[in-house]
């Protein structure tokens, strides 16, 4: 049985890109560059992964540029219809961007660019990505970013929550998101979106590996 | 310029800065500035040019407004 093929991808600006291939290795699965500038066909694909980095410089608004790349006409289409989609930092801004995911990600409320282990709880709702935490699971990943306080209106915060849109919360809100949002999903739950880095918590080594999990049931 | 609503955390900033050196500031708040060239035939024409480039790209609705203005 051939393994799964995971699409990693790149645009320029994008740093995360190595972290992510070798996340997806780690747990067995296939990991296939795709490039910005390319149409793509995902045949084959069983899910995509938009990695963090600056794409683009956060010129304009962070991942707005990204986000009207030629790579995003087939894989907007094709997480539309369900193809499991993981955007992470820079790809959660990507993805906001691209209308995939609701909200939007602005600078942190103190100004200041956060790198820290921070902890996160589980909320109500779920994706392919650690499929099997349950809600009010804690864990510990890293995060590392300058844009990352989550924004909606409140009226569309009553629809994350009516939908249970809401992925995963942060412990301590250390960037004034609203409702100390650090991950979401689409209504369809295939898309997902998360400020923190689970290709950086794959290992004891790393500091942890409990973002082993939000790869490691891909294909499956 | 960001929406009302958004916490504009750069202008804050500038804000408290401008506090500290004695300016007696009630709000400061940061936007952008964009100029577009377009090719058109007519101000009209080159307004409805430039006010879909900033729907579609460089204005984000659910944050931001903007505002257009035409030099030619």
């Amino acid at each position: 049985m051939s393994k799964a093929r995971v699409g990693v991808v790149r645009f320029p600006g994008t740093n995360c890109d190595h972290d992510i291939w070798s996340a997806v290795e780690m747990v067995g699965l296939k990991p296939v560059w795709l490039w910005h500038r390319d149409r793509v066909d995902l045949d084959g694909i069983q899910a995509v992964i938009i990695p963090g980095g600056f794409s683009y410089g956060d010129y304009l608004r962070c991942g707005a540029l990204a986000a009207r790349s030629p790579v995003m006409q087939d894989i907007v289409p094709a997480a539309q219809k369900g193809l499991p989609t993981l955007g992470v930092c820079n790809g959660f801004q990507i993805l906001c961007e691209s209308g995939l995911l609701p909200g939007a990600l602005l600078r942190n409320e103190k100004l200041n660019f956060i790198d820290r282990w921070v902890g996160l709880i589980k909320a109500e709702g779920h994706s392919p990505f650690a499929p099997e935490a349950s809600k009010g699971d804690q864990i510990r990943l890293p995060v590392a970013h300058g844009e990352g306080r989550y924004f909606i209106t409140e009226d569309g915060l009553k629809g994350l929550q009516d939908q249970e849109q809401i992925w995963w919360r942060y412990e301590e809100n250390i960037n004034g998101s609203v409702d100390g949002i650090a991950g979401v999903t689409n209504s369809n739950k295939n898309v997902a979106g998360l400020m923190p880095h689970p290709e950086r918590a794959m290992a004891a080594w790393m500091g942890g590996d409990q973002g082993v999990s939000f790869f490691s049931r891909l294909g499956l | 310029m960001p929406r009302v609503e958004v916490l504009d955390s750069q202008g804050r900033a500038i804000k408290d800065m401008l506090h500290q050196q004695g300016k007696d500031l009630i709000d400061c708040r940061m936007g952008k500035y964009i100029e577009l060239e377009v090719k058109a035939h007519s101000k009209e024409e080159a307004l409805r040019e430039a006010k879909v480039i900033a729907e579609e790209v460089l204005c984000n609705p659910l944050i931001e407004t903007f505002e257009m203005e035409i030099r030619s």
